[in-house]
């Protein structure tokens, strides 16, 4: 049985903050959840996915972020327990969802998950959600460590339905990814089923009824506002005139800084939870008892900014401080020692720390990038291509998934890349402003996530490009989920259909579309020459399944292969052209090291002296 | 409980994970509060993983510069790269076989030699324990018993108040059983070597 599906209340277990967020749900009789995967909120999904396979939850990965919400969004509407989580970025994709969603609202319970990335651990930017509720009108709600996000969860279904609006919940990677001791609640009955009440004076939103719409929603963020002061996730902690307001992650730095300061009897905290809309009387309440306040937030100056102009309101001219060069930093983010620092610092605490060792005398080290994994059919279509392109003037715009990290030297394949799906959508802008010839490259997933209408978009505009599909049948980077391209079966899954890629190509009018494995480089190098030399859009599909995918499936066949000492003329090809993780290098030879090698033979058919052969044949 | 701070470096898929959470089961059982956080993002790409465990009475789930008391790492190089995390008490157990990373061998950057990063870390902290934890592994019948061995060593130094039978009983519960035996051969040899 799936662990989180242990039916023992006030049993302690030491969970993930997403295990912990998932258990939360399934207390709440969270029954419809969906999502497009995404760090740092990836095994949330994951658990609700195996969860979904031994019991009534239904689950699914959808095509998009903004699906994912539409589908959760109706299934909320007709009165069933919904959850949609999503990467921060996901939800810019969700946005035109949300935003009149907001409007309508739901009948069941709906809380949309998004998990922010300060300092971008794995992710393209460090956009600071919170500002979606404020935008967008919706309640939201934040931890601050993983046992407290368990319960907010099964809170945030509660004020959900009491207000019929869906919540936020906004996490960031220190709550996603830390673990603690949490304690088991009890498991209620799932309400799987629903019906939908037609509505159209609330569900149909042309403009004269969304101006009926706008005047109750803002009606309704005053009611959030009065159950905001009244919620215990607001609260204030310590006594003092000197005051810190702080939300999520910084609140648990803020209150240890405290107590190693030894200041709890100097400074209070009034700590954010439900957290738009803001508790504004309790805030100004908190402000008259201060002589100073530092507000502690990770990101933007969301309450920062609030928080000074209740104070104008009141006529308050204490110092109100937070973003500040002196102080915090809207970028990445915070630590303990951070916040213990600038507390010390803004009330004129003595501070006695440890000082981190000095770097004095450590020799500067040679950096570990990730890395394509040995046996990745991105190496082989990189190294392909760059190849078919020697002595052309190429713009390679990429995509996000593991292939952006063809980027890296030595294969240094991928020139622009700024969110998913972009690939065929700025190639159209590349090949018409420069002379240039434009190869894309997109991972399947990120293809039907949103990648297909850029291409769709460069068939109907007559560009000219070539858009390399790397088909490796699965989710890869974010940790190998389903998409519209897989074999469900392979997982012992059953109802399930199967897009393929190819068709779809051909439905939409490319005229020039091919179809190939990774690994045969010659055929490669070839088939991506002719579709260059094509003019207008041409596709190459890519199909050859990822390397460790594989692997866990047991599928990965390939015996290792090995280096021939007396062939090997020290070219160093493999090593400089291909960046593969199986190679070595020991007094100045090539070598292969056997157990991380899958027998892709991409690197025999580099060399230029065919010194790489199977293991067992020499 | 005052907190006790660790900080576990490693290359992905040298198996920290799964000794940090061994670890946190272990806090759990003997009722000793436990908060970790892991930055594990391309762990399968071959990059670096961290973790942070804090024991005792600490809301953080993080480590800054300077407050490890302990520091386990699981690559030489590795250690280097994280030492900022110690200060000059912190107890230090390093494994000593390299791993190159890849950028090394492509001439972009050079590996430091052993002696400089064990003298370095000798230096700068308050106790090191360095040597090849991996041939520990390797006797106990397989190198991917790496993190029991580095495991024994942590519990060995007695900074944790977290016991030897405890960390058995984890071992037992929470990894896979036909790695169970192998999995304590290599944690008693790694916590010899502690002495
Ligand atoms: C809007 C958005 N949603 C989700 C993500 C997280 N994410 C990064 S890469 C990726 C999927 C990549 O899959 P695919 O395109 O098939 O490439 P692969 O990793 O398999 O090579 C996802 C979901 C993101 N960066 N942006
Ligand atoms: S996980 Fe798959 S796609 Fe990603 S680098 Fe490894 S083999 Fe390539």
């Amino acid at each position: 049985m799936h662990k989180l599906l242990t039916d023992k209340p006030g049993e302690s277990m030491f969970l993930l903050g997403n295990e912990a967020i998932a258990r939360g749900a399934m207390e709440a009789g969270v029954a419809f959840t969906s999502t497009y995967p995404g760090t740092p909120s990836s095994e949330l999904s994951l658990n609700f996915f195996q969860m979904s396979r031994e019991s009534d939850l239904y689950f699914e990965y959808s095509t998009n972020e903004k699906v994912s919400l539409e589908v959760a969004a109706a299934a909320a509407n007709s009165g069933v327990r919904s959850m949609c989580m999503m990467k921060h970025v996901g939800l810019n994709v969700a946005a035109d969802v949300l935003m009149t969603l907001a409007y309508v609202g739901v009948t069941g319970g709906l809380v949309i998950l998004t998990a922010d990335d300060p300092f971008m651990f794995s992710s393209q930017n460090e956009q600071d959600n919170r500002y979606y509720a404020k935008f967008g009108g919706l309640p939201m709600m934040e931890p601050s460590s993983v046992e407290e996000a368990k319960e907010m969860v099964k809170d945030a279904f509660e004020l959900s339905e009491k207000l019929k609006r869906p919540v936020l919940f906004r996490t960031t990677t220190r709550i996603n990814h830390s673990t603690s001791v949490v304690t088991l609640g009890e498991l209620p009955a799932r309400k799987t089923k629903g019906d939908f009440i037609k509505d159209p004076m609330r569900c149909v939103t042309v403009p004269a009824v969304s101006r009926g719409l706008h005047v109750k929603l803002l009606a309704d963020l005053k009611k959030a506002q009065e159950m905001a002061e009244a919620s215990p996730w607001n609260f204030v902690e310590g006594k003092g005139s000197l005051g810190i307001i702080a939300n999520g992650v910084s609140y648990t730095y803020a209150a240890d800084a405290v107590k190693d300061l030894g200041a709890s009897e100097r400074i209070k905290i009034l700590r954010m939870g439900f957290a738009n809309p803001m508790p504004v009387a309790m805030i100004k309440d908190f402000l008259k008892g201060c002589e100073k306040v530092l507000v502690i937030e990770e990101g933007e100056p969301f309450m920062e900014e609030a928080v000074k102009a209740f104070a104008q309101e009141e006529g308050l001219t204490l110092p109100i401080a937070g973003k500040d060069e002196k102080l915090f930093s809207r970028l990445f983010e915070f630590d303990p020692a951070m916040v213990r620092k600038n507390i010390a610092s803004f009330f004129d605490i003595a501070l006695d720390a440890p000082a981190p060792v000095n770097a004095q005398g450590v020799p500067d080290l040679p950096i570990r990038p990730p890395t394509l994994c040995a046996g990745c059919s991105h190496r082989s279509v990189f190294y392909a291509a760059k190849k078919a392109c020697e002595g052309m003037d190429v713009v390679f715009p990429s995509d996000i998934g593991c292939y952006t990290l063809g980027f890296l030297p030595p294969l240094g394949m991928g020139d622009f890349v700024v969110c998913m799906g972009a690939s065929s959508g700025t190639a159209c802008g590349f090949s018409t402003v420069t002379d240039k010839k434009v190869v894309a490259f997109v991972g399947d997933s990120t293809f039907f996530h949103s990648g297909l209408s850029g291409l769709i978009n460069g068939v109907f505009n007559n560009h000219n490009y070539t858009l390399v599909i790397l088909d490796n049948r699965t989710t890869a980077m974010t940790g190998h989920q389903p998409n519209p391209g897989v074999d469900m079966t392979e997982l012992a899954m059953e109802n399930y259909n199967t897009v393929d890629i190819e068709a779809i190509v051909k439905a939409i009018g490319v005229k020039h579309v091919s179809t190939i494995r990774a690994f045969n480089v010659k055929k490669a190098i070839e088939t991506i020459q002719e579709a260059v030399a094509f003019e207008g859009i041409s596709v190459i599909i890519v199909k050859e399944k990822c390397a460790l995918y594989a692997k866990n499936l047991k599928q990965l066949k390939g015996k290792p292969f090995q280096v021939n000492p007396d062939k090997c003329k020290n070219h160093m090809e493999c090593i400089n052209a291909l960046g593969c993780p199986a190679f070595y290098v020991k007094d100045g030879k090539p070598g292969i090291h056997a157990h991380v090698c899958v027998g892709c033979a991409l690197c025999a058919q580099a060399c230029p002296e065919n010194a790489i052969v199977p293991a067992r044949s020499l | 409980m005052e907190p006790k701070r660790l900080i576990i470096v490693a290359v992905g898929g040298q198996g920290n994970l799964l000794a940090s959470h061994v670890l946190g089961e272990a806090a759990l059982m003997s009722g000793v509060p436990v908060r970790m956080s892991e930055i594990h993002g391309m762990a399968q790409r071959g990059g670096v993983v961290e973790s942070a465990l804090v024991f005792g009475d600490a809301k953080s789930t993080i480590i800054s510069d300077g407050e490890a008391d302990l520091f386990v790492s699981f690559e030489p190089c590795e250690a280097l790269r994280a030492l900022k995390k110690c200060n000059a008490n912190t107890v230090a157990i390093t494994n000593t076989r390299p791993l190159p990373p890849f950028t090394a061998f492509i001439g972009r950057g050079t590996y430091p030699d052993l002696e400089t990063v064990t003298e370095t870390l000798k230096n700068k902290t308050g106790r090191l324990i360095a040597f090849d934890a991996t041939a520990l592994a390797e006797e106990a019948g397989n190198p991917m018993c790496l993190n029991m061995v580095l495991l024994g060593t942590l519990i060995g130094t007695g900074v944790l108040p977290i016991t030897a039978d405890s960390i058995r009983e984890a071992i037992r519960t929470r990894t896979k059983a036909d790695f169970v035996e192998m999995n304590l051969a290599a944690f008693e040899k790694g916590f010899a070597r502690a002495a």
